[in-house]
Formats: C-alpha cells, structure tokens, sequence
C-alpha cells in the first residue's frame, strides 16, 4: 500500500471515531441519565415566555451578502495555496498572474464596500 | 518480504499504530478539555483577584471531573418544537472535525498520526466545516435564540476564515510546503517564523480568536443579549460535547497550527538527541498560546456584532492581502535571504498596532461632527 493511501485511511477512521465517539458517549448518558419530560420542560426556551410563533421566519439579508463575499474569497484561498507552495518555480511570471487575479477581488470587495455591503444596519 | 517496526508486517504496524493514536487522540481531547476548563477558571479567578475551584479535591483539581460526571447522569431535554434529526446530529457534526484534525498534528517526530502532503490545508477545510453543525443547531432548535446565534456564528466564522487562510498562506510562501512535519522540519534554528513574519502571525492570533468563538469574539453565545446562542436548546451531554469537548477542543488545534507555523513546533534544546522530547517542547508552547488566550478573555470586552464584521473586512482583510502581497513580492525579489521580508513585516506589524487607533479616532472625530451637525440643524427646525 503506497504511503499517502495509508494516510488518508487514518484520515477517514479519524472520521468514523468522531461519529462514533459521540454515538457511544450520548447512549452511555442516555443509560445514566433520568427522563421525567414534563410540558414546561418540553417548551421552546424564551426567558420564561410563551413562545409567540416558530423562530423558522424570515431573518435578515446581510447574512446572505456575507456569505456570498465569503464565497469569492474562499476561492481565492483555494488558488492561493498551490501558487504559495511552487511559487518559487513559477517566478515573477506566475507572482504577476496571481497579483492581477487578487487585484480583479480587491476591486469587486471595494466595489462590495463603496455600495455599502459591509454595512451593518 | 518487508519487515516493519518490532519485526512485525508492515499492514499489522500500520493498523496496531492506528488503533493506538485513535485511542490517545480520543484520552488526549477528554483530558485537555477537562484541564483547560480547570485552567481557564483558575487563570479567570486569580486575574479577578478570586479564589476559584477550591474544595473538590486538592486546589479543586477534581472540579472539573466532577463536573463532567454530572453531565453525564443529567438529562438532555429535547424541547418539542425541534427539527429531531438534525438537533441530534449537530453535536457530532462539530465534534467530528476537530477530532479529525488532530490526525496532522506533529506532536513529535515519532508521534505524527499521519504525514498528508496537504496537512495545512485539510486543517483549515476542517476549520470551516465545524460552521455547518453550528448553523445545524441553531436552525434545529427552533427557538429564536439559538437562531441569531447559529446565524452571527455563520458570518463571523465564514468572515474570519478569509484572514486566517490568507496568514497561513503567507507563511507557507515562506517555508514553500503544506505537510506539518516539513513545516516543522524546516524551523530548526532559534530564528523561527515569528521572527520572520510576525504581522502574519498577529493576524492569525486575532482570527482564531475569532474562530474558536472566544472572547472578544464571542458573540454567537453572547449571554447578555442571545442567552447562550445556538447552545440555549441543548443540555447534559450533548451540551457538554458541543461546548465543553469541542471548544476547547477547537482551542488547541489552533494553538497546535500556531506552534508549528510560528514557534517551530517540536523544535528545542534536546530533540535532535531524543526525539520524544519534542511533545514536550511543543506541549509547552501550545500550552503558553493557550495562556495567551485566556488572559485576553480575562482583559477584553465583547465588541458589536457591526464592528465585529467591519473589523475583519475593512480592515484584516485588507491588511492580510497587503501583507501576502510584499512578503511574495520580497521573497522573489530576494531569493537567498529572509532578510529583507523580515524587516518590512516588522516594519507593517508596527504601522498595523500604531495606526489602528489612530485611525478609529479620526473616525469617531468625524462621526461626533456629523452627529453635533444633525443635531443643530435639528434643534433650529424646531
């Protein structure tokens, strides 16, 4: 078995302890623990009010705006990383290419920020 | 035929070797979340001039421990409103990745769960992925607590990702590798990467503290405005495992990336004659990262949800991208020396520290005249 393959299976039984861990853990309480469920204990917690509706409505967009700048500059990273390991073979050549690629983001994020995105109402 | 380790086959040492780093990750992550707790109350209660744990045992050592067996025979409501399935798998969801991202950790240079090429960058896919549980729960209570708080968390974690990828990027364009062990291997000397790149260095500080949901980021589970976040459904276990286990959890694999990046990981006096020296090096500076933390929960108050998100894109982010910018630019310019990238770094970690407040009190200058304005043209409508 090559090397690598070898560990990336650690990486996966690493996963499966995760789930299992937890799995063995939340039963090994629920053995122990007592279970009197009562109405009030079984209500939605709001600082001892009646929950007024379902918190599933509607939340605000800035969230969203967020999330799709995120997005942008999470792509950004991916590309970042192989550059930054072989960026000594790639020289000034690929240091160029890579300044125009995160100049095109910078401007889309000062544009996001002229328009007033990373504004928090 | 190859022999492995111990004349054993090499498929019987691989898996004998799996079973027993499982089995130490799984002791290691009990036993640190319950020592940290007791660190953190103890470090909490001498900065306020308390006492602390005092009667469990001696120093109220035991606190912790007590504690943890009574979330254990506690009951763990599940209120009647919740979205079953995903309430149930949400603790899981955010225990799983940070177990799994101590797989990369080179604790010493025997004690390496496994060698990935890419190790870096599986821990910070890793980082992200413990959001999704987070956003999971908050959506899975169903109470609108837990909602804002799974939301707030969403946008801080996915904001302060960008600059905490962003300096871990610039410190691999300095060592030129992604595997933790070359990371390690190439900081020998007592110059290590903090001496090069510390601009890099203070910009992570600030988003992991950020990442790991503590103070002065700890806004998802602020309890003055949210109760307790996405946490406020959850109690006995499943609460224990969401906060107590993962937190902390979460704390030293931030720490852990910090020394190998930063500190030099293993590397000390004495390794390179006994190389299981090297856990206890890199526990001591994991241990004095995690220090650090504490004491900036114990002196910082908790920022604005709105200066939270401004600070990370108004001003880290540019800050990380010029910094990723000159150090690439330097490293080409001079590829035989860390000199020159050295000096400008320093020279950008004193322009960052000694003109943020400046700046941010032109700002408030100029927000004071517009608000002194309002209120003139106010007073003479009237």
């Amino acid at each position: 078995m090559p090397d690598y393959s070898l560990s990336y299976f650690y990486v996966f039984v690493f996963f499966g302890t995760g789930a299992v861990f937890v799995a063995a853990l939340l039963t090994a309480s629920g053995l122990v623990q007592p279970k009197k469920k009562t109405a009030e204990k079984l209500r939605t917690y709001e600082s001892g009010e009646e929950p007024v509706g379902s918190a599933w409505g509607r939340y605000p967009t800035h969230f969203y705006i967020f999330a799709l700048l995120f997005v942008v500059f999470d792509v950004e990273v991916i590309f970042l990383f192989p550059w930054a390991v072989l960026f000594r073979t790639f020289g000034w050549y690929g240091l160029v290419e890579m300044g125009i690629f995160i100049f095109i983001l910078v401007a889309g994020l000062f544009y996001a920020w002229r328009k007033g995105a990373l504004t928090w109402y | 035929m190859p022999v492995g380790p111990f004349g054993l086959d090499p498929l019987v040492w691989a898996i004998i070797r799996l079973i027993v780093a499982v089995v130490l990750v799984v002791a290691l992550i009990l036993n640190s979340s319950l020592l940290l707790i007791y660190l953190e109350r103890k470090t909490q209660a001498i900065m306020q001039d308390r006492i602390g744990p005092y009667h469990t045992g001696p120093f109220g050592l035991l606190q912790t421990f007590a504690d943890a067996l009574k979330l254990i025979a506690k009951e763990d409501v599940r209120a009647g409103q919740t979205d079953v399935a995903f309430f149930i798998a949400a603790p899981a969801l955010v225990f799983t990745p940070m177990l799994a991202s101590y797989v990369v950790l080179p604790f010493a240079p025997p004690l390496v769960g496994a060698d990935i090429n890419i190790g870096l960058l599986y821990l910070a896919t890793l980082g992200s992925m413990g959001v999704l549980g987070i956003v999971i729960a908050g959506w899975a209570s169903n109470n609108k607590y837990s909602l804002v708080g799974g939301l707030r968390s969403a946008g801080q974690l996915i904001s302060y990702e960008v600059p905490g990828i962003l300096s871990l990027v610039t410190a691999v364009l300095v060592v030129g590798s992604l595997s933790m062990v070359k990371i390690t291997e190439s900081q020998t000397g007592p110059i290590t990467n903090i001496f090069i790149i510390p601009l890099a260095f203070a910009t992570y500080l600030v988003s992991a503290l950020a990442e790991t949901n503590r103070t002065p980021f700890d806004l998802p589970e602020a309890e003055s405005e949210l109760v307790a976040g996405y946490l406020t459904e959850y109690s006995g276990m499943r609460w224990g495992t969401m906060l107590a286990l993962t937190e902390y959890g979460n704390v030293v694999v931030v720490c852990s990336i910090m020394t190998t990046l930063w500190l030099g990981g293993w590397n000390g006096p004495g390794v390179a004659a006994v190389p299981i020296l090297g856990v206890v090096w890199f526990t001591l500076k994991v241990y004095a990262l995690i220090l650090v933390f504490m004491w900036v929960r114990a002196t910082l108050p908790r920022l604005r949800i709105d200066q939270l998100m401004s600070f990370c894109w108004k001003i880290l982010i540019p800050v990380t991208l010029l910094n990723l910018a000159v150090t690439a630019v330097l490293l080409i310019a001079f590829p035989t020396t860390l000199l020159p990238v050295a000096i400008a770094n320093w020279i950008l970690l004193v322009a960052f520290v000694v003109l943020l407040p400046v700046l941010q009190q032109r700002r408030l200058r100029h927000l004071r005249a517009r608000l002194r304005e309002r209120t003139a043209t106010a007073s003479l409508a009237s």
